[in-house]
């Protein structure tokens, strides 16, 4: 079933080189890293959180469409003039909203999103050590 | 001709199937034995038949066939003869017609070899797993006719996507529908068990090789499954918390959860209520992976199958099995007491924390997959990746591990927490010998890939621990099997810490000649040559890897070029060059040509590189846990057992 997605992401991806073939060089930032490793590191921990838009399977930081291609140029022109993270996030939730992170915003619409996993273990955590408790610890009998 | 006896002995098994589940009710109902001795011999001739429809259809494909559907869409004359066989399953219909193989097969599989359950659930299993069959010939004959016809033959096929020409592609759905299948005898089981009112350890060990040997597949998918993705989509990521990756992990951590909860029973006569619930949900989840699927639910690129009538079909059969099952789990909620008690200290108790934690991981896995999709209709467009499960699953998944360290050293009913700790002193101090090791000397590591490689040290020696001061040779295989597959979650772990933690990344625009320092490897680009493959050009990098020992490697990754053809558009694929040293891999892309100052001439070329520290240990770490499961299959279908008894029966028979 994945193999189905990789392979038609496979062919979003190479399809799109082919057709842009006589389209601008890209963006330079887009295949070429930032002199500074920890900037480096820093625009490629945040280019791991963005999705491509197009490509909608991947990150910017592992997708060969040009868009992905001129968000990374972006992200790393970004880093590189010293803005941190979270702003450049925020500025591309701005532009493209909240579809555009990985790492979805608490809110009203995302609060069972964070919390429900906590909720289930709290039930569950619940209901299973109840048994223990009700049960006492040494009988053998039945329930 | 051959396409016509397919069909016919796919509707003669569909009879059948339809048989077995009459004649199964019928003597639930009344009792009248004559019947009973039908589902059996019914079952055994479905599975048959529909193995043997399956073989015509690939044979069909084997013979390129252009007169029937199947073949002229998804085949072509030329195409390689493994890839022709593949073909039969890479598409709907076929893959629709393997499903139901394995259905038929292991349903016949259960009719044969089953032996210690008692007649009546025996026979109301395999009247549930004809049910089951009769759902999705339904599906196959009304809706997705594997065998039609065309009117008028084409010359030839439309299917050379060479994208689809991967035999890792080949051999990976089988894969995952033999565990899916798998999952579903197990369900059959819980349901011929409720019927019955016989849920108990007998139960419970006609159920657990099923478990096993279906979660062997799932585990071996899904490691496969990442490695695929890893080498071949050429940016290096194993595993990216895509929909798809989701729905095929969700039945895993499902079958994981029943996997140690059977394993209660079936030893312990307890947590018995909780198994069939278990065998239920993780069977609903793999229907839910395949409706999500198939349906195009996921509205994105990857749905390649979207079809709403066949999603509307599946949704009705999933609808139809699950609400069964729940409904009959609802009238027979007073038939299946929890059975024994247990302390919280016990191997029972951290099985049950095992399993809360499992479902937990399970249920927010599934929130995050289908939290956007609900949103969407809402109104709202939000993304679920990455980050989200990193922070949410990461901490309980190290949770988990940590409980793993103890429930084996613990002894079942009861046990003393004092003494637990005195079994683990050579665990913690591993544990903290990474911790220290890593802040001491580790440079800048995350949190997560930090307590991750802890985690794992600590359960690489606890996972060892039930075989201290023991008979090696007398230790069952079940506890082998165990300790192999704890010892590869371990493997498995660090493997993915250390690549997070430490991965080294180079993406440069270089020209033949030029020197890349990535880690401790200098990398000389050597150049380019053009290379014509059997429906592919391609450009030929040549790259030497020198390590700092002075070995040097020679790697060849391929930029790849297939035409269009019959209209179709030309496609470029990338090959990764992989380099594998004991202490990680180096993985080399050769990506696109890089213009020069004038625009025109392209002397350069992108080249993408990556250290990977341990990658491999996450595959190895996959492998290690299914080659532990199939241990501890071995082990539990006592097949050794049954074996010895042969011999040495054969050997009394020769002296007497």
């Amino acid at each position: 079933m994945r193999v189905r997605l990789l392979l038609a992401t496979l062919l979003a991806l190479f399809a799109v080189p082919i057709t842009a073939q006589d389209r601008l060089p890209p963006a330079p930032y887009a295949y070429q890293q930032l002199r500074d490793p920890a900037q480096e590191a820093k625009a490629k921990a945040l280019m791991e959180t963005l999705r491509c838009l197009v490509c909608q399977g991947q990150s910017i930081a592992d997708s060969d469409a040009p868009l992905a291609g001129d968000m990374r140029h972006e992200v790393r022109t970004k880093i590189a003039a010293g803005e941190s993270p979270d702003a450049i996030r925020k500025w591309l939730v701005a532009r493209y909203g909240n579809w555009v992170t990985y790492d979805p915003p608490l809110d009203a619409a995302t609060a069972l999103l964070w919390f429900g996993p906590l909720l289930f273990l709290a039930l569950g955590g619940w209901l299973a050590f109840g048994r223990f408790r009700r049960g006492g610890t040494d009988g053998e009998s039945e329930i | 001709m051959i396409a016509e006896l397919g069909l016919a002995l796919l509707w003669i098994a569909a009879a059948l199937a339809c048989l077995s589940l009459v004649a199964g009710i019928v003597f639930l109902r009344t009792g009248k034995d004559d019947l009973a001795a039908l589902v059996r011999p019914a079952s055994v001739a479905q599975g048959l038949l529909t193995a043997t429809a399956f073989a015509l259809l690939i044979a069909l494909f084997v013979r390129s066939d252009m007169s029937v559907e199947l073949v002229a869409r998804n085949s072509h004359s030329l195409k390689p003869m493994l890839f022709k066989v593949a073909g039969a399953w890479g598409n709907h219909e076929g893959s629709m017609l393997l499903w139901l193989t394995i259905l038929g097969v292991s349903g016949a599989l259960v009719a044969i070899f089953e032996k210690r359950l008692r007649n009546d659930t025996l026979v109301a299993t395999l009247a549930a797993q004809a049910a089951l069959s009769l759902g999705f010939f339904a599906f196959l004959l009304f809706s997705s006719n594997p065998f039609k016809r065309l009117p008028v033959a084409p010359p030839d096929g439309q299917g050379l996507n060479p994208l689809l020409q991967d035999p890792g592609l080949a051999f990976h759905p089988p894969t995952l529908y033999v565990g899916y299948v798998g999952i579903s005898v197990a369900f059959s089981f819980a349901v011929g068990a409720l019927i019955t009112r016989e849920i108990g350890p007998a139960f419970a060990r006609a159920m657990r090789p099923w478990v096993l040997g279906s979660w062997i597949f799932l585990t071996l998918g899904i490691t496969a499954g990442s490695y695929w993705a890893y080498y071949e989509l050429g940016w290096g990521g194993w595993w990216f918390w895509d929909p798809v990756e989701n729905v095929s992990l969700i039945p895993w951590l499902a079958g994981t959860a029943l996997l140690h909860s059977v394993a209660v029973t079936a030893t312990r006569n307890a947590l018995r209520a909780w198994t069939v619930m278990l065998a239920v949900i993780a069977f609903s989840m793999s229907m839910v992976g395949t409706f999500i699927v198939r349906s195009g639910l996921l509205t994105s690129v990857h749905s390649f199958a979207v079809d709403p009538e066949r999603g509307t079909f599946l949704l009705a059969l999933m609808a139809i099995y699950i609400g069964g099952a729940l409904t009959l789990f609802a009238m027979r909620a007073g038939a299946v007491a929890e059975g024994k008690k247990f302390a919280l200290m016990s191997r029972e108790g951290s099985l049950v924390i095992n399993n809360l934690l499992l479902t937990t991981i399970l249920a927010l896995v599934l929130l995050g997959t289908l939290y956007p999709i609900v949103a969407e209709a809402m109104g709202e467009k939000i993304s679920v990746g990455p980050p989200y499960y990193n922070k949410v699953a990461g901490p309980l998944a190290l949770i988990l591990c940590l409980v793993m360290v103890a429930g084996p050293l613990l002894s079942w009913r009861k046990d003393d927490g004092k003494k637990l700790w005195s079994r683990l002193p050579a665990a913690a101090f591993a544990g903290a010998a990474v911790l220290f090791g890593l802040v001491l000397f580790g440079g800048k590591v995350g949190v997560l890939p930090l307590l991750g490689m802890t985690v794992a040290g600590v359960v690489a020696v606890a996972s060892i621990a039930p075989l201290w001061k023991r008979n090696l040779r007398r230790t069952p295989l079940p506890t082998w099997g165990m300790v192999i597959a704890h010892f590869g979650v371990a493997v498995a772990l660090a493997g993915m810490a250390a690549e997070s933690a430490f991965i080294k990344e180079r993406l440069v625009a270089a020209a033949p000649g030029e020197t890349v320092k990535v880690d401790d490897f200098s990398v000389k680009f050597a150049g380019v040559s053009p290379v014509a493959g059997p429906n592919y050009t391609a450009i030929r990098g040549t790259l030497i890897a020198t390590t700092p020992s002075g070995a040097s490697f020679t790697l060849h990754p391929e930029a790849r070029m297939f035409p269009g053809l019959m209209g179709t558009a030309p496609t470029e694929t990338n090959e990764a060059a992989l380099l594998t040293r004991p202490g990680g891999q180096l993985y080399v892309v050769l990506g696109q040509p890089v213009p020069g100052a004038d625009g025109m001439s392209a002397d350069r070329y992108q080249l993408r590189l990556w250290w990977k520290p341990l990658v491999w240990w996450i595959w190895l770490g996959g492998a290690l846990i299914a080659i532990g499961a199939a241990l501890s299959l071995l082990g539990r279908a006592q097949l050794i057992e049954i074996w010895r008894v042969r011999r040495a029966r054969k050997a009394q028979e020769r002296f007497a």
